[in-house]
């Protein structure tokens, strides 16, 4: 399993119910449901994906999270998941507020733009940064709404989001992120990993 | 003088008395207010139940269907309505699975149905028959339960009136089947649908041999079944498969004898259907499919229908399904959501329209397959444990 989906599912605790938005193939669903007892949905926008999941036995919907959400009632679900998929919404605030209502706490990870190496691509090539983490031209990439760590950070100040938890992911290594290290994991932290609510 | 469909029938009618089927001797209060009792519900079942009866799977027929969803229809000598999923070896294996499937009440295929003689007149209900609905063909299937003593099913299936009826079913009895797997249906019939059943049903009506001794309404009931026909398929199936074809080659008769081939391939389909189905039947079907709302059940409130299951469902529609369309299937899903119930869904790829469930539509049959086995093992391990 990625190291992303480890962090991920040593913050859920065992028997919850959980919703996993842009589930993909079902990895981190099917981790959960026989490792933890966690009562799993998913949502995937893609057919294929959603078949396989099925095949596994996971109850996944075919949607859009965009269109999807509203349908799920407050307070529904004890985890939300959304994997690197913020930013590739048209309204990513939207999405994020409905995913606030439906989940008890959401975790959210994203590819952060911030990265040194993002950061030096832009500076020395002078162009749009393309990385093992981004791996499209500016042209196709899903990616509508990049967002740096600290971006991510602030927005929470200002909607008045509570961060539970604050994590990075560097080349497999995990560490946590504080008031004081936020700059410096802000230039070398790949990804960031957030429990918020 | 009756015509040779007519007489058709009359064998038929003669080998439906060695059917299988379930005696109900109790009374029971139809949606309509009438009572019956001690009526039949014919089935057929395949494969074998297994020794904790876990492996059982109800299948629910679509309008035109019957009990026989699979092998040679021994009455019309014609393959089962879902040979294509239903099998050794197939999506729903036979050698897995024990397969019950019934005709539904109102039917032709030995249930009772409006062609049963009252013991009152000496003859066939006909339109005398009372009106059912989707929740009565269910409570009658329901008693096959009891009979096969069968606590809880793995899953109930159906596609169409099938998926109704899985709905309905889930609805009645939210702890009585492990999963649920509507194909291609709504929780309540649509204007457009009710109005295409009506087409069908003022077709038959027209007719001047309707409700005429010794005699059926053929001419109305095969322009019923190719009007229906049209709705199972897509427009793009449509082209694809016949397009401008014509039956001479090459030249048109200028008349109104079957120039195109799409013409001749409906003029079959409504002629083959006469020979095996009651005009009455699918007055009475085609009504309880409109009559159909679940939503109405409960008071508006969709959710509040499954509420209390305990099923996993896994609803499936088509991506050129018109007649019951993708959007009336995720209305299922939302409102299973809204309750918090374990809900699957997938739109499968298919140009084959509303018919795609009955048709070899790889995607389709391996959802529904894996989903079984899947449901299967889970309940299965669960027990060891």
């Amino acid at each position: 399993m990625k190291k992303e989906f480890e962090v991920i599912s040593k913050i859920i605790q065992n028997n919850k119910r959980v919703l996993d938005i842009g589930c993909g193939d079902g990895a981190l669903m099917e981790y959960l449901k026989t490792h933890q007892q966690n009562d799993v949905r998913g949502l995937e926008p893609q057919k294929n994906l959603v078949q396989k999941c099925i095949s596994k036995g996971l109850s996944v919907i075919e949607g859009d999270a965009e269109k999807e959400l509203s349908q799920f009632p407050k307070k529904s679900f004890d985890y939300v998941i959304l994997s690197q998929t913020l930013q590739a919404f048209f309204h990513p605030e939207e999405v994020l507020n409905q995913l606030l209502r439906i989940g008890k706490q959401t975790i959210v990870t994203i590819p952060n733009f911030g990265y040194w190496k993002v950061r030096l691509h832009l500076l020395f090539k002078g162009t749009m940064p393309v990385t093992k983490n981004l791996p499209n031209e500016w042209y196709n990439t899903p990616n509508l709404h990049m967002c740096t760590i600290q971006d991510f950070v602030n927005f929470c100040k200002k909607k008045s989001i509570k961060i539970d938890k604050s994590m990075c992911l560097t080349n497999e290594k995990i560490s946590e992120i504080t008031k004081r290290n936020m700059k410096y994991k802000n230039i070398f932290s790949q990804l960031g990993i957030f429990l918020i609510q | 003088m009756p015509g040779l469909a007519g007489l058709f029938l009359f064998d038929m009618d003669k080998e439906i008395k060695n059917i299988k089927k379930l005696i109900i001797d109790q009374s029971f209060k139809l949606d309509c207010g009438k009572t019956i009792r001690d009526f039949p519900l014919a089935y057929e079942t395949y494969g074998s139940l297994n020794k904790n009866k876990s492996n059982a799977i109800l299948t629910f027929h679509a309008l035109t269907g019957d009990q026989f969803c699979t092998n040679i229809n021994p009455i019309t000598k014609r393959e089962g309505w879902w040979t294509a999923a239903v099998g050794p070896d197939k999506a729903i294996d036979t050698h897995k699975y024990f397969v019950i499937c019934a005709n539904v009440l109102g039917g032709c295929m030995g249930s009772y149905g409006p062609k049963e003689i009252n013991p009152k007149t000496n003859k066939a209900f006909d339109t005398s028959f009372p009106v059912i609905t989707i929740r009565d063909m269910v409570k009658a299937q329901k008693y096959l339960l009891d009979h096969f003593e069968i606590k809880k099913l793995l899953a109930v299936i159906g596609g169409s009136m099938g998926g109704m009826q899985v709905l309905q079913f889930a609805s009645l009895y939210p702890d009585r089947s492990h999963t649920a797997i509507p194909i291609a249906c709504s929780a309540s019939h649509s204007a457009q649908n009710i109005a295409l059943n009506e087409l069908g049903r003022q077709a038959i009506m027209a007719d001047p041999n309707w409700k005429k001794e010794n005699s059926t309404p053929d001419k109305g009931l095969a322009v019923a079944r190719m009007a229906a026909h049209i709705t199972y398929l897509s427009k793009k199936g449509l082209q694809e498969k016949f397009g401008r074809k014509l039956q001479d080659e090459g030249s048109l008769k200028f008349s109104f004898d079957a120039d195109f081939q799409i013409e001749s391939y409906l003029r079959y389909q409504g002629s083959a259907f006469v020979d095996r189905f009651d005009a009455n039947s699918y007055l009475y079907i085609t009504r309880a499919m409109d009559y159909f709302d679940l939503e109405k059940q409960f008071n508006g409130n969709l959710s509040l229908a499954f509420k209390n299951t305990k099923s996993k469902f896994c609803i499936i529609s088509f991506s050129s399904d018109w007649l019951y369309p993708t959007v009336e299937n995720k209305e299922i899903v939302i409102a299973l959501n809204a309750c918090g119930a374990n809900v699957g869904f997938v739109e499968i790829n298919s140009d084959k329209g509303h018919d795609s469930f009955l048709l070899d539509v790889p995607e389709f049959l391996k959802t529904i397959s894996e989903f079984l086995r899947s449901s299967y093992d889970e309940i299965n391990n669960e027990k060891r444990i």
